[in-house]
């Protein structure tokens, strides 16, 4: 798992100048990356679609690639996410910004919920916990009717206007709302980043390396983790609520395991060691699903194969691989 | 070296701690005393109980009946985590690091706990004095040439010389050392005693050895465990002249 220190700041290489400058400015240069993105993108509701997954892909990596435990349960924090968000506008026709608030917070909320419960315990027992706990919240929404709209779905959430302090931008226009949401996952990256390059952040990676010795140390690891799994949460909420605003409805399936699993094939496929990989690994897992399944209704059966060989060619991941290529040799 | 008898200078005791795990008695009835400033050893054969009494020591493992004290204060039962903060340290017997970190930031980090454990917004890089104290601790273990180095990539005794640095970060007044020489050559043997022994002039140190002949020579005090229970205690030369002792352990050993 030597990979995984690639994009960490704690192992800072020294004396390589470009690659440090590189980690330091990670979001901003991701940032730019999403900015010039639909411009080459062909489809842009594909390119927001990316955003979304991305970020919580982004988010679902803080605790698997860098708290080191491995969630099967995510979808019930994006799925609440985008849940409370829909909820907040269809039910209580709150404004936009209010919802995307209560998104993030539900997530958050819906983290320190499933994580108080599964955090005690580690390895398959922490991803069976979280499944099954994800499971029951799928099944909570889908008997909520009233609220949720049960398996047709919340529809309703019509947001066709973005009012910024008086700024009017059109909601329904394609590349408008690209840049609403990049706006969002942007200011996302920028906190991500700061967090991983926190004490708190470097207590996390302690922690994954290492619980016995972090525990010796003077960390209470228990109560670490929980905290990372909330933060993890409302980086999911957020994406969930974005997703909300960009569908205007919530389909019962994203609260579906299946879409627990994709935040783990994302972060394997682009790189879970790496700020921005589960980023990349969402961009093709979803660009992949798009042109597969224009030739094939078994587009899931190619897009699996081509995960299985990614993994084993490459299992630092496609981001990995990258940076592991890049990266100058006196980098040690 | 040992300093004078009174109630003060004890900075730990343990009344009738025992241990079991399941029906089995790992540990009966240890009462013991561990002076302030002093070197003490705690020897025995293979399956004695000394590593099961190092682990309720630094509370790893929850004693099943008795007491410990630590500097006259009841620490039966406390959380791990809180024992480096009351100024107890230790080093495990199987190598125990922050393999993909380097070594300046695994010691960076055990500073770190006494400094900010929940701050997620601040940048670590700009805690004060953090990294200049962890490149001190790296000069006093040996290791600050490796500085840059992720610990995983460290020999087996340098790891270990590590994870000691990373104990003192705690600025602990009670070291515990589990078989601190353990698996390591003998110049990484005679090297880490040498550092045990500068480290004990300015804290009181408690060593796990199975290897008797290493620390008859440094320690002030030797308790003697068999079979779970405290076969003796005393300075090095008393411990050798103990007709039990002799029979169960020296016996085998060294003739």
């Amino acid at each position: 798992m030597s990979e995984m220190s690639q994009a960490l700041p704690s192992a800072k290489p020294a004396g390589a100048g470009w690659f440090e400058f590189a980690v330091r400015h990670r979001a901003s240069l991701a940032s730019l990356l999403l900015l010039i993105f639909p411009l080459v993108m062909p489809f842009t509701a594909l390119a927001v679609n990316i955003l979304v997954y991305g970020l919580y892909a982004l988010g679902f990596n803080l605790v698997f690639g860098y708290l080191g435990l491995l969630s099967f349960g995510h979808a019930a924090l994006f799925g609440t996410g985008a849940y409370l968000c829909g909820i907040a506008i269809t039910n209580f026709g709150l404004p936009w910004y209010v919802a995307i608030v209560a998104g993030i917070v539900s997530g958050a909320a819906m983290a320190a919920a499933i994580g108080s419960l599964a955090i005690r315990t580690r390895g398959i027992y922490f991803a069976m916990v979280t499944m099954a706990l994800a499971e029951c919240v799928y099944y909570l929404f889908y008997q909520a009717v009233d609220w949720t709209g049960g398996e047709n779905g919340l529809r309703g959430i019509n947001v066709r206007e973005i009012n910024l302090f008086g700024l009017k931008l059109d909601f329904v226009h394609p590349l408008t709302r690209y840049y609403v949401v990049a706006a969002f996952v942007i200011l996302a990256l920028f906190v991500l980043s700061r967090i991983l390059a926190s004490p708190f952040g470097a207590v996390i990676e302690a922690v994954r390396e290492n619980d016995a010795r972090a525990r010796a140390s003077g960390y209470n690891v228990a109560l670490t983790r929980l905290l990372a799994f909330i933060l993890s949460g409302a980086f999911c909420g957020l994406a969930g609520a974005l997703l909300a605003l960009h569908l205007s409805i919530v389909p019962i399936e994203i609260l579906d395991i299946d879409t627990s699993g994709r935040a783990v094939m994302m972060a394997l496929l682009g790189g879970m060691g790496t700020f921005f990989g589960p980023f990349v690994g969402a961009a093709v897992f979803l660009a992949l699903e798009n042109v597969v399944s224009l030739w094939t209704v078994h587009w899931q059966l190619v897009v699996g194969a081509i995960f299985v060989l990614c993994v084993l060619l490459f299992p630092a991941g496609i981001w990995g691989t990258i940076l592991k290529r890049i990266r100058p040799h006196d980098a040690g | 070296m040992t300093p004078a008898d009174g109630p003060s200078d004890i900075i730990l005791r343990t009344e009738e701690l025992s241990k079991s795990f399941g029906g089995f008695i790992a540990l009966s009835g240890i009462s013991a005393e561990f002076r302030r400033g002093a070197i003490t050893s705690i020897i025995g054969p293979n399956g004695a109980g000394k590593s099961t009494y190092f682990n309720l020591l630094s509370g790893s493992l929850r004693p099943s009946g008795g007491k410990i004290e630590f500097e006259g204060r009841d620490v039966t039962g406390v959380a791990q985590h809180k024992f480096a903060h009351m100024g107890i340290a230790k080093s495990f017997q199987i190598t125990n690091v922050f393999p993909l970190l380097s070594a300046r930031e695994n010691i960076r980090v055990a500073l770190q706990a006494f400094v900010s454990r929940y701050d997620v917004w601040r940048s670590r890089a700009k805690l004060p004095g953090l990294v200049e104290k962890a490149d001190a601790l790296l000069a006093l273990v040996g290791l600050w040439g490796h500085r840059n180095r992720a610990a995983k990539e460290l020999a087996h005794g340098e790891q270990r010389a590590l994870e000691i640095g990373m104990a003192l970060a705690a600025d602990p007044r009670l070291l515990l050392l589990d078989e601190p020489t353990a698996g390591m050559s003998p110049e990484e043997t005679r090297v880490m005693m040498d550092l045990i022994v500068g480290l004990a002039k300015q804290r009181t140190i408690v060593l796990v050895e199975h290897k008797m002949k290493l620390v008859m020579g440094i320690s002030d005090r030797v308790l003697v465990l068999h079979h779970g229970e405290l076969l003796a205690q005393g300075t090095p030369t008393e411990v050798r002249q103990n007709d039990q002792v002799k029979r169960v352990y020296l016996g085998q050993r060294e003739h």
